[in-house]
């Protein structure tokens, strides 16, 4: 039988405000254990909660970025369930009036583009964090991520396969780092995805029962376990058996998911609206504002990045991955008044590949834009070549300068002075009459030998568009 | 001087008539002379005398307040950073707050000394004080008898004079029905007015903080000090605070008294009846009038309450598990048991029975029928005020439907218990203020309460009606013998 | 005015009853440990603040917009600040278990 896959994503996205959404307390990451967790955190008896503004400024403008409903009133509800990272004995989270309708998304896989709507996007708390090591057979608690604003972003059971699933994700990941509404980090736990995950046969309507996979924290894993589920599900129903709806988790090492025993229950959270926190109501003033806000959307700035740069579409895709690389591009084209192809290759090219290299962010790399518009400016000058700007990228890497400096103090200067260049051409052709002769007999490979030994003696300094030219007037003898 | 109200001890001490610290002392002896009361949890006689002692320093240098000095005793259900904060519960029985509750904060500043911490029914779940961990509180008139709850410590520490002034909170009458049935004054604010930050929730959007005192006057002065905005509480209202002492003395002719016809049924005892017809022949006197107005919805409020309270409480008390602070069981083998144990041991049955309701209601297939039903009800009742308030400027009626009744009587029949409120909860509900006054004494010399409903954040008018009401009235300066 | 005695009769009489499993049920929800007779008690006087409650069925409440708050007031959202210091000492001193600044608990299993 032919399978089709249904795949719904839930992404909780820590919004990256510098205090809790309820509290005062600090949101930094890996801070000592429960040193910013407060009384409100703690759930302390006679604590109340008090909203920050930023987190819901962040929401709406998610919703306003994936063209959603605004939901102008939302309420917040109480979710109830023990659990020792949740201190309140209730995680507070928005049920049936969530801040973000319905909107929706764009991708592409395998050059065809997909629209995957977006259920809803709500505001909640996270929770603290279990500690399993062993402290006598016990577990430690941290409360520090306790109360920390979460975007929950819920799209619709529209992907179909774990390719979608991923494409899907990266451009949420994207999106939220573009809105700088949430770092993307998702080691530390801030980008966080759970798979909703069905199979049914080809051409049936109703979805069949469904799994949800927790524990699912980077790119390749959610692929991974998805597939893994896939086939899972697959073998379960040939083999006559019935999927169980359940959690699963998702152990990276071992590349299976299995079920999570202890959530067996049914939970019954017990939802009702939190009589501390009236609705929330954003005026139309506040919408506005965070419109005015909007930073210009990877989808919108790729379209004008291939237009006025007339770049192609992958060139143009590359460059609009994340903000601070499109910033950059911009940036360098600007100050070097042009070049823009040349620009997008350098960008792409070596500077990428040294970012990675040295692990280091385009803020602060030992290049900025300025100082690569000023390599490109003397490229386009036939100040230097090619071959001689990667030298110049190094040295100014290694932290030489800015390109002139360089050029100078190594004195790579390109050599445009024809006297000069015919000067060691002459003297080439002199030391080597025998390829001179081959040259002239019709084997015209042997030219490429010329323009290196004239490269070699000049240090790689003449223009070679000069050198090219000057070479063939007298290989013509 | 312990008979004196809190207006005039702040009178005796701004003309150094007598010191903080030797009223500190005198209400302290007092209150270790009437340790049968149990209307204490906490006696905190160090700190007492050492805040006289800067509140004295302090009227020496000509730079006190209003209330400098002048002793004061909190219900224990409100956190106090370095003193046992209990709320009457073996949960938090050894609990010492690391922080201080937003009315204690206010309190403090306006120089008051707090003599201690006032008994309670736990986690204010209770309309006879008798289910404090710490015992029950005995009512100073006849110590047979319940003093009400759930502030029921608050009224019979003021009863006694064991205090001048104590502070109270209500969420369904807790402060107006210990009050009537001690005989005392007890305001209930509008929802909003005080803040509820650092008072340890019962039921969130009913819950609300205020004065217990001898006299209308005093009421006005405690609630010039713990009323206003706060914005550690979302639901604090940005209202603005008048002066509530200055409308005291203005003459009520013409106001417009509401007799809601509901409160003047079967079940209402006839002395209270007496009493109160007695109150408002007073009222008329002073030139008020009185209006037949009616709450239709009135009869559904205590099975409304008795929805929403107890959900609001079985989410409020789920932090009490164990792990950060209060009770932890001793005995447990995982988690859920530690859960299981640890509550089952900490809570009493009047809590165990709330949060069993409150969860009931809330779960999957009765929300409907039970939470959201009961949220349509509180609308309704709402706006039974809403209409009645268009022909009247104040309701009045009983504050419970009896006088005190004997410890033990009720406290196996919750729903008996239960019905105590029935006057009271309906201004909850709809987050009005409420109070009430001492309007005389049934045949066995227990004391009725009077109550008084406003508009919403309309404290002056009620405080207004019921200082004039005591102008002209001596009930509320009697005295239980016992202790006088 | 329905009220006590006759009230508290009429509510008796037609209580809803709710059963010791149901009560067992909402209990291990609530985290409450009971034993058999515990259970029993509860599953009585359950059914009789049920028989109360079920009094609100009276009243026809179609379309009524329920109320939550008692004002009608809108959230107030508070500037993004950090407005707390570490005070992890002083919030320990009252927890029952603690190790190297965490707050210990019997195992979480997953």
């Amino acid at each position: 039988m032919e399978w089709e896959t249904v795949i719904g994503l839930e992404v909780h996205a820590q919004l990256q405000t510098t205090s809790k959404i309820f509290s005062g307390a600090a949101t930094r990451y890996g801070s000592e254990p429960n040193t910013q967790a407060c009384a409100v955190d703690l759930a302390l008896p006679g604590v109340l909660p008090v909203m920050n503004r930023e987190a819901a400024r962040m929401a709406v403008k998610f919703g306003l970025a994936i063209g959603a409903r605004i939901n102008q009133r939302s309420v917040f509800a109480r979710k109830n369930y023990f659990y020792p990272d949740l201190p309140k004995g209730y995680q507070i989270s928005q049920f049936e009036l969530p801040v973000v309708g319905l909107g929706q998304l764009t991708i592409e896989v395998n050059g065809e583009e997909k629209v995957i709507g977006i259920t809803r996007a709500h505001l909640e708390e996270d929770a603290g964090k279990s500690l399993h090591e062993d402290f006598h057979g016990m577990s430690g608690i941290d409360l520090n991520r306790a109360g920390t604003p979460l975007l929950e972003i819920v799209s619709e059971p529209d992907m179909r396969s774990p390719e979608e699933a991923v494409a899907y994700l990266k451009k949420l990941h994207e999106l939220v780092r573009y809105l700088e509404i949430c770092d993307g980090n998702m080691q530390e736990g801030s980008f966080r995805c759970d798979a909703n995950v069905s199979v049914r046969p080809k051409g049936q309507k109703e979805f069949g029962t469904r799994a949800e996979l927790k524990n699912i924290n980077s790119f390749r894993f959610v692929e991974k376990a998805i597939n893994y589920e896939i086939e899972r599900q697959i073998d379960v129903i040939e083999g006559g058996g019935k999927v169980v709806q359940e959690t699963r988790l998702y152990d990276s090492a071992k590349d299976v998911t299995r079920s999570m025993r202890s959530k067996e229950e049914a939970n019954d959270y017990r939802y009702f609206p939190d009589p501390d926190l009236p609705p929330l109501v954003l005026d139309d003033a506040f919408v506005e504002e965070t419109r005015a806000t909007l930073p210009e959307l990877p989808d919108a700035k790729r379209e004008r990045f291939q237009k006025e740069y007339e770049l192609s579409h992958y060139d143009a895709g590359v460059l609009t991955a994340t903000r601070e690389m499109a910033d950059f591009f911009e940036s360098v084209v600007k100050h070097a008044g042009g070049g823009a192809k040349v620009a997008a290759n350098w960008v792409m090219g070596d500077f990428s590949a040294f970012l990675n290299k040295d692990g280091v962010e385009i803020a602060n790399a030992p290049i900025n834009a300025e100082m690569l518009a000023g390599l490109i400016k003397r490229l386009q000058d036939n100040t230097i070549s090619g071959k001689i700007a990667k030298e110049v990228f190094e040295a100014m890497w290694a932290g030489e300068g800015d390109a002139d400096t360089v050029i100078e103090k190594r004195g790579l200067k390109q050599i445009t002075d024809s006297g000069a260049i015919e000067t060691v051409i002459d003297q080439i052709l002199a030391d080597n009459p025998d390829q001179v002769q081959q040259y002239r007999d019709g084997k015209e490979k042997v030219f490429g030998f010329f323009v290196g030994q004239a490269m070699k003696a000049t240090q790689g300094k003449a223009n070679p568009a000069q050198l090219n030219e000057l070479l063939k007037e007298k290989l013509k003898g | 001087m312990y008979r004196k109200t809190v207006a005039e001890l702040a009178s005796a001490l701004a003309t150094k008539a007598v010191s903080s610290t030797e009223l500190t002392q005198l209400y302290l002896d007092r209150i270790s002379a009437h340790q049968e009361l149990n209307a204490f949890i906490t006696v905190d006689a160090d700190n007492a005398l050492a805040a006289a002692k800067v509140a004295d320093t302090r009227l020496a240098k000509g730079d006190a307040g209003a209330l400098t000095g002048v002793p004061m005793a909190h219900k224990d259900i409100f956190c106090t950073d370095g003193v046992l904060t209990t709320c009457g519960s073996r949960m938090l029985s050894e609990f010492v707050s690391p922080y201080n509750a937003t009315v204690v904060e206010k309190l403090h500043d306006a120089g008051m000394v707090m003599l201690g911490k006032t008994n309670m029914d736990e986690f204010a779940m209770g309309s006879s004080n008798e289910t404090s961990f710490f015992g029950p509180v005995k009512n100073p008139w006849d110590t047979t008898l319940v003093p009400g709850g759930s502030s029921g410590g608050s009224a019979a520490a003021v009863a006694a004079r064991l205090t001048p002034m104590a502070t109270g909170t209500d969420t369904g009458g807790s402060i107006r029905q210990p009050a009537a049935l001690c005989g005392i004054t007890g305001l209930k604010p509008s929802y909003g007015r005080v803040s509820r930050f650092g008072m340890i929730a019962f039921a969130s959007s009913l819950d609300q903080a205020g004065p217990m005192t001898q006299t209308a006057e005093d009421a006005a002065l405690l609630l010039n000090a713990m009323a206003g905005f706060d914005s550690r509480d979302s639901t604090s209202a940005q209202e603005e605070v008048p002066d509530f002492s200055s409308q005291l003395g203005h003459d009520i002719k013409g106001l417009k008294i509401g007799l809601p016809k509901e409160f003047f049924g079967e079940g209402l005892s006839a002395d209270v009846d007496k009493a109160i017809q007695a109150a408002l022949d007073e009222y008329k006197k002073l030139g008020a009038e009185v209006v037949e107005v009616s709450l239709p919805n009135s009869s559904l409020a205590i099975p409304c309450y008795y929805v929403l309270a107890p959900a609001e409480a079985s989410s409020n008390l789920s932090r009490y598990d164990g792990v950060r602070y209060g009770y932890r069981a001793s005995e447990y083998t995982d988690l859920v048991e530690m859960y299981e144990r640890t509550r089952a041991e900490g809570f009493g049955a009047e809590v165990k029975r709330r949060i069993m309701i409150g969860t009931y209601a809330l779960s999957a297939g009765y929300y409907d029928a039970y939470y959201l039903k009961a949220q349509q009800l509180r609308r309704l009742i709402a706006e039974d005020f809403k209409r009645a308030f268009e022909q009247c400027d104040v309701i009045m009626g009983p504050t419970a439907p009896s006088t005190a009744f004997a410890l033990g009587d009720k406290s196996e029949d919750p729903v008996a218990m239960y019905l105590n409120d029935i006057y009271t909860i309906s201004v909850n509900l709809a987050g009005l203020p409420g109070m009430s006054v001492p309007a005389g004494f049934d045949g066995n010399g227990r004391p009725i309460g009077l109550q008084l409903i406003g508009q919403y954040f309309d404290e002056a008018r009620l405080l207004q009606l019921a200082h004039q009401y005591q102008q002209v009235t001596d009930w509320h300066q009697q005295l239980p013998e016992e202790v006088a | 005015m329905i009220i006590c005695p006759t009230f508290t009769e009429a509510v008796r009489s037609n209580a809803m009853s709710i059963s010791v499993d149901e009560v067992k049920k909402i209990a291990h929800l609530a985290r409450l440990g009971l034993d058999e007779q515990e259970a029993q008690g509860y599953a009585d006087s359950l059914s009789q603040i049920l028989g109360l409650i079920e009094q609100m069925n009276a009243v026809d409440t179609t379309g009524v917009s329920p109320m939550a708050h008692p004002l009608d007031m809108h959230l107030r959202l508070r500037e993004d600040a950090p407005t707390e210091s570490d005070q992890r000492e002083k919030f320990q001193k009252v927890a029952p278990s603690t190790e190297a600044g965490l707050y210990l608990v019997p195992r979480v299993i997953e």
